[in-house]
């Protein structure tokens, strides 16, 4: 048991890390497509080993640290960034159980009753990191990205986790795997509460520091933001650990709104257990891929919010919509029983 | 009282309210999307460089080339006009005179011994091509390549005469359109023929 946990776990670090590397190239790419070109096509058929020539090239770069900088926290902000968008990945259930040997095993790492309390708590962690990344570069662009940051994500919290007391309300339950479940064949949550997975999907491009919500490193007025004054391989872990965050807000998303694994149909196909098992993933695979679409396709498209437009935008229309949102559910539900 | 009793200048500012509609940004951002989601099926302009080449124009303005004439004498006489026509002050050559003996390498009595043309300075205008009155220089489709040297953009006549092999020679009647060949004869450079 130990040892699949162990393989799974790695299993699951491995995909976020390669998935999040190539999202880097499929970024550009995309970036390229919707403005009629072709993106990066040099480093081998169509430009497949531009992440690993990125990466060696973050490796190689001068290590630069300013010298009125606070060594530790310098050090730890990138670390923390990165390790906070690595651990939400843990709580997320990759598929149905899988047999080997007569044993079923979760493809879930820990199926915690409390898991989307666990998600938010590790998502308002990650302010940290650009926080004390933002503090310890002492510069005052990198001050200024950093306290943006952590008021964009305070703000943006608020609303994310109304919107999901209203499913929270309907499944009576706070383990993702229970969510999953209820949202078999096409019963998924989105059709039920389309207005609180708008308010979310608003919400994770403000968290993960997407455009149109990209403030926190807006290059126009803030040079780089909070990571102005990171070079190397501690930037690469920044600009790194954002890709992961939009992998694993993706798979959140498909998680709670889009029916996890679930897809009609796939039960009735009359596969074996570890069969069903691997199209179900490949299914909650393809639809974070969808969300990660999504992602780029906004960032492409729309210009960054004004500073005062995100505060009014989060605080005056998205927490009144989503406790709105939490009364008309509570309603629904009240009258149905 | 406003500032239009005190000036009478202030002008009206329309400073329309944004609808519902507009103020809830979703109509708007949809419109967005489905303008890029256009592009991304639309067709690429990218060219893919050391692959394929974009076509160049037939009369492109590129690189000099020293005509020979058809015995594979050099055309240039050294007159200097090209150096007066360059607005750039790009040429610059030393005249010597032909020694007996020479006749099949130099087709007048004078030439240029040597003839540098600074790439750096060139801004492909043609004008060298239409003050020549020999028919000796013309601009090719060949383009000047990148270097890491500066001293390397001085081409001399190593770089510019074209070849002695016929089949070698460098095709520029594109370049000699009649309008061009009009304007020679206008300026009475019959002699110019052969």
């Amino acid at each position: 048991m130990i040892l699949f946990k162990t393989i799974f776990a790695s299993a699951v670090l491995l995909l976020s890390l390669v998935v999040a590397m190539y999202s880097t190239l499929i970024e550009r790419k995309m970036a390229g497509f919707f403005q009629d070109r072709l993106g990066p096509d040099r480093a081998g058929p169509w430009g497949i080993f531009q992440p690993l020539a990125d990466g060696i090239k973050l490796f190689f770069k001068e290590e630069f640290m300013p010298n009125t900088a606070d060594k530790f926290l310098y050090i730890l902000g990138p670390s923390l960034t990165m390790l906070i968008a690595c651990l939400t990945s843990a709580v997320i259930p990759w598929g149905p159980d899988i047999v080997i040997n007569g044993q079923t095993y979760s493809l879930q790492m820990a199926d915690v009753n409390i898991g989307i309390l666990y998600i938010f708590a590790i998502v308002s962690i990650g302010v940290y990191g650009i926080m004390i990344g933002g503090w310890a570069s002492n510069n005052k662009y990198a001050l200024l990205g950093a306290v943006r940051a952590s008021s964009q994500m305070i703000s943006y919290e608020l609303a994310m986790s109304l919107s999901i007391i209203a499913i929270v309300m309907m499944t009576g339950s706070l383990s993702m795997r229970d969510i999953v479940n209820q949202q078999q064949g096409f019963n998924w949550n989105i059709w039920y509460q389309p207005l609180a997975f708008l308010i979310f999907l608003i919400c994770a491009f403000a968290e993960t520091n997407r455009s149109p919500f990209d403030l926190p490193e807006c290059e126009t007025e803030l040079v780089g933001g909070y990571h102005t004054e990171y070079s190397s391989m501690k930037l690469g872990f920044y600009l790194f650990s954002e890709y992961i965050n939009m992998f694993i807000s993706g798979a959140v998303m498909a998680t709670l709104f889009l029916g996890g694994y679930h897809f009609p149909f796939i039960d009735k196909l009359g596969l074996s257990p570890n069969a069903f098992a691997f199209v179900s993933f490949l299914v909650f695979f393809a639809k974070i891929t969808f969300f990660g679409f999504i992602f780029m396709w906004v960032r492409w498209t729309l210009p960054r919010f004004r500073y005062d437009q995100l505060m009014r935008l989060g605080w005056k229309a998205l927490i009144p919509l989503a406790i709105l949102n939490v009364l008309i559910t509570g309603v629904v539900i009240l009258l149905n029983q | 009282m406003t500032a239009a009793g005190l000036t009478k200048r202030s002008k009206i500012v329309s400073n329309k309210t944004m609808s519902f509609w507009e103020k809830i940004y979703l109509p708007a951002i949809i419109h967005g999307m489905w303008i890029t989601a256009g592009h991304l099926f639309r067709k690429k302009t990218t060219v893919r460089y050391p692959e394929v080449k974009r076509e160049f124009s037939e009369i492109y303005r590129g690189k000099h080339v020293l005509k020979r004439d058809d015995e594979g004498r050099e055309r240039c006489t050294a007159c200097g006009l090209c150096a007066v026509a360059c607005p750039a002050e790009a040429i610059t050559m030393v005249a010597a005179e032909r020694k007996p003996g020479e006749e099949n390498l130099y087709r007048e009595e004078k030439y240029a011994s040597t003839y540098e043309i600074n790439m750096l300075r060139c801004i492909f205008c043609g004008l060298c091509e239409e003050a020549c009155p020999k028919e000796a220089i013309f601009l090719t489709k060949e383009i000047v390549n990148a270097d890491y040297d500066r001293d390397k953009f001085i081409y001399g006549k190593e770089l510019l005469v074209e070849p002695m092999d016929p089949l070698k020679r460098i095709d520029v009647s594109k370049r000699q359109t009649p309008e061009v060949l009009e304007f020679k004869k206008d300026r009475n450079q019959r002699h110019n023929v052969h």
